[in-house]
């Protein structure tokens, strides 16, 4: 997997018009980019809602979204299974919020009933009966097992940053690792945040995430052309909206709250 | 009790008691229950904000992180007008009275209009009164997640030519700010109201206005409000629960067609949109929506685009009665757009078609929206543009490049916490000219134009953020520099620039 490549990585976007509610769609524009901007070749492929997935691209994008778009992408490649031919192949997914939950065993739809997920996470989610998680997330120092390492190792990725909004809680499961701690905000809402099993990374960091965090972006790319590829970008930009953003968060600028008119309303 | 002589309100008096405690006393005596021996005194004492929050919070341009506003306030109210309330019963006119006096109060410590604080402090005392100041007008309702106070301003410019007309005016767009606007006006007005997407419901059941105008739903402060399918299904519901007389739809919105079809007469706006990209899944059966151009249908139900009853075309709008010229003041397509709602619905209220486009054509500006101004010196063109759907629209209007631009986007709680939306915007449009990101989350914006290959720099205040502009390569000296903001910033910037008008 870390031969140096011939041929352009091959970026899969799954369902954007169904998962793409909070501008996930640009961790697939921030991969693009920092492969392009390393000479490296990048070939987009996006899938639309009924659409047959590929399962030939080397990583992956399922992003967050609504209720009822969650239940029709779940259906749509539990049919074709194209994303697990490609997983046991060993490609590469990032699975954000909406997307974690539908690649776990199971998540609830809009009216709270269980569904099944497609089961490339070993994680659970369930609804609880506590308010939406909204707000800055931020995370201790993160890490995630090196799939090609020596047992116990890993790869590091610094504090992971970002916003977000969830009603469900996720029980990462034996067979997988959480992505980080939680410092501040909900994450998993049990102290963790993220579950990696293998090459597949759900977390509910949005942002988009990889714009937020760009050792995590890397990670992923390292994942399918190798590390040694990687050359270092000048991301001082990207630096100065985490300073930013952690200064934000450990202020608690943006905690969780309710405004005054979901409060009038409820008068 | 009604009483025929409403001159005399009477005495009012507000006391904010602990602003930081959200514990204020209201007291109020109106003329006609004072007997000459004895004082009738309504008190109302609100407990902590988790039982009755109404006035915990300082409201439209308040200082939440100033200092805690203490003490008492006492003033005396002597209507100037007595119309407003004319016919209304005792207890809708005390709450009148109340919501003014609380206004004054709040204006006096400076919470900034205090139409809302004064429309809250009314509906307490009348938990009805939206339905007695409607209960003797015409009432339109306009909603949408882009566009309403264009929209609602040239419905009103429209149907002004042949009518008197009420609208909460300055956007204040739920049941507390249209309370207070309709308290100050005509009894008979016409009332045109601008209605935050997620009131329609309560605006509309204790309103039962005759025509409701729904122009558009997509994402918008992803953070706070609801998911863009619950809202259509809301809207669905509210016109199920109260069938206006008539339903102004956008025929290329499917969540907009869903929810208006439950009404029993709809006429259907085409409005070319071409921002689909929250309408995938079908709000009727899940299914998937295909679109192509000029067409949509769902591939699973059979809801489908209607027939159109109203276009627009360059230089009109083809209404059911006929083709009417139209010269308009606003820049842009969805200004257009914007134009075609209120000239389908000021003619279906039976206003010339002729007269209600020159009316309409001759606004210039709305709420601050396309103003020309001064700042730093130069002259600036505002624009608001909040969401993704409003960016698409407003990348149009833009000057194009080399022009210089200043961007500023905020995420306080009136814009969303979550400026992740800028990823769904199409920034890579800017190319080829200096955009200068401000605002307080010109970091976010300034990665994201990194990602889209747009050349910027990034300015902390919006004077320098407009000189930046003015001194790179392709400002021509003396043309107008546009300042494109999201919600919390362009009401910075139109305040330092003298306000709404």
């Amino acid at each position: 997997m870390s031969a140096p490549r011939e041929s352009a990585v091959r970026l899969g976007v799954l369902f954007p018009d169904l998962l793409g509610t909070y501008g996930d769609g640009g961790n697939a524009l921030v991969l693009a980019q920092r492969l392009a901007w390393r000479g490296l070749g990048v070939d987009v492929v996006t899938v639309a809602a009924g659409e047959a997935a590929p399962d030939s691209c080397d990583l992956y994008l399922v992003g967050g979204g609504e209720d009822g778009p969650q239940v029709q992408a779940t259906r749509e490649l539990a049919e074709s299974r194209a994303l697990h031919r490609a997983v046991d192949r060993g490609a590469v997914v990032l699975a954000v919020c909406a997307g974690m939950q539908i690649l776990g065993h199971r998540f609830p739809d809009a009216t709270g009933a269980d569904r099944p997920g497609l089961g490339l996470l070993d994680c659970d989610t369930v609804r609880v009966d506590r308010p939406r998680a909204v707000g800055e997330l931020l995370t201790t120092e993160a890490s995630v097992p090196d799939p090609s390492g020596p047992p116990g190792a890993t790869l590091d990725l610094g504090v992971l940053t970002g916003f977000e909004n969830h009603a469900g809680r996720t029980v990462p499961g034996p067979g997988s690792t959480p992505l980080a701690s939680v410092e501040i905000g909900e994450g998993n809402g049990d102290g963790s945040e993220g579950v990696v099993c293998g090459r597949v990374v759900g977390t509910y960091l949005h942002g988009p995430v990889l714009a937020r965090n760009p050792r995590l972006a890397d990670l992923l790319l390292g994942w399918v052309v190798g590390a040694d590829a990687l050359t270092p970008l000048d991301d001082h930009e990207v630096d100065d909206l985490r300073t930013e953003r952690l200064r934000a968060a450990r202020s608690h600028e943006l905690a969780p709250r309710r405004s005054w008119r979901d409060l009038l309303r409820r008068s | 009790m009604e009483s025929p002589t409403t001159a005399t309100v009477g005495r009012v008096s507000a006391a904010v008691v602990d602003e930081r405690a959200a514990r204020i006393t209201i007291v109020a005596r109106t003329a006609e229950e004072t007997s000459p021996n004895a004082t009738a005194t309504r008190q109302m004492r609100l407990g902590p904000p988790a039982t009755a929050p109404l006035l915990a919070v300082p409201v439209t341009g308040g200082q939440p992180t100033g200092p805690p506003v203490t003490g008492s306030i006492r003033l005396v109210v002597s209507p100037a007008h007595p119309s407003p309330t004319t016919g209304l019963p005792t207890r809708a006119r005390l709450a009148v009275a109340t919501g003014r006096a609380v206004a004054g109060a709040s204006k006096l410590v400076h919470f900034g209009s205090g139409s809302v604080i004064g429309g809250r402090a009314a509906l307490l005392v009348d938990r009805d009164l939206l339905r007695q100041l409607t209960r003797a007008r015409d009432v339109v309702i306009v909603s949408a997640t882009n566009g309403k106070t264009t929209t609602t301003r040239l419905i009103g410019a429209a149907l002004g030519t042949d009518r008197p007309v009420v609208s909460n005016s300055l956007g204040a767009n739920m049941t507390p700010g249209i309370v207070a606007a309709l308290g100050m006006a005509d009894p008979a007005a016409t009332a045109v109201l601008e209605v935050d997407e997620r009131w329609v419901e309560d605006v509309l059941g204790a309103t039962g206005a005759g025509t409701v105008v729904l122009l558009n739903l997509s994402r918008d402060q992803l953070d706070r409000t609801q998911e863009v399918r619950k809202l259509a299904e809301r809207w669905r519901r509210a016109l199920t629960a109260t069938p206006p007389t008539r339903v102004v739809a956008n025929a290329d919105d499917p969540l907009v067609t869903w929810a208006a079809s439950a009404a029993p007469e709809v006429i259907w706006v085409a409005t070319g949109q071409d921002w689909n990209a929250d309408a995938a899944g079908c709000p009727n059966c899940s299914g998937r929506i295909a679109f192509e151009p000029g067409a949509w249908r769902c591939t699973g139900c059979d809801l489908a685009r209607p027939t159109p009853d109203v276009t627009v075309d360059d230089g009109g709008v083809v209404l059911p009665t006929g083709r009417v010229p139209l010269d308009l003041g606003l820049p842009g397509r969805v200004n257009r757009v914007n134009a075609a709602f209120a000239l389908a619905t000021a003619t279906a209220l039976g206003a010339d078609p002729s007269a209600a486009a020159a009316a309409a054509g001759a606004v210039r500006e709305v709420a601050g929206r396309y103003r020309v101004a001064t700042l730093a010196g130069l002259p600036v063109r505002l624009l608001l543009a909040k969401n993704p759907a409003g960016w698409h629209e407003a990348l149009d209007l833009i000057a194009p490049a080399p022009a210089p631009v200043v961007v500023a986007i905020n995420a306080r709680i009136a814009d969303g916490h979550d400026p992740s939306w800028l990823w769904d915007v199409a920034y890579e449009r800017l190319a080829g000219r200096l955009v200068v990101a401000t605002g307080e989350r010109r970091h976010d914006l300034a990665v994201r134009l990194r990602y889209a290959g747009v050349e910027h720099v990034t300015v902390a205040e919006i004077t320098e953020a407009v000189r930046r502009a003015a001194a790179s390569p392709g400002h021509v000296p003396g043309a107008v520099v546009d300042v494109a903001a999201n919600y919390t910033a362009f009401q910075e910037y139109l305040d330092l620039v003298g306000g709404p008008r």
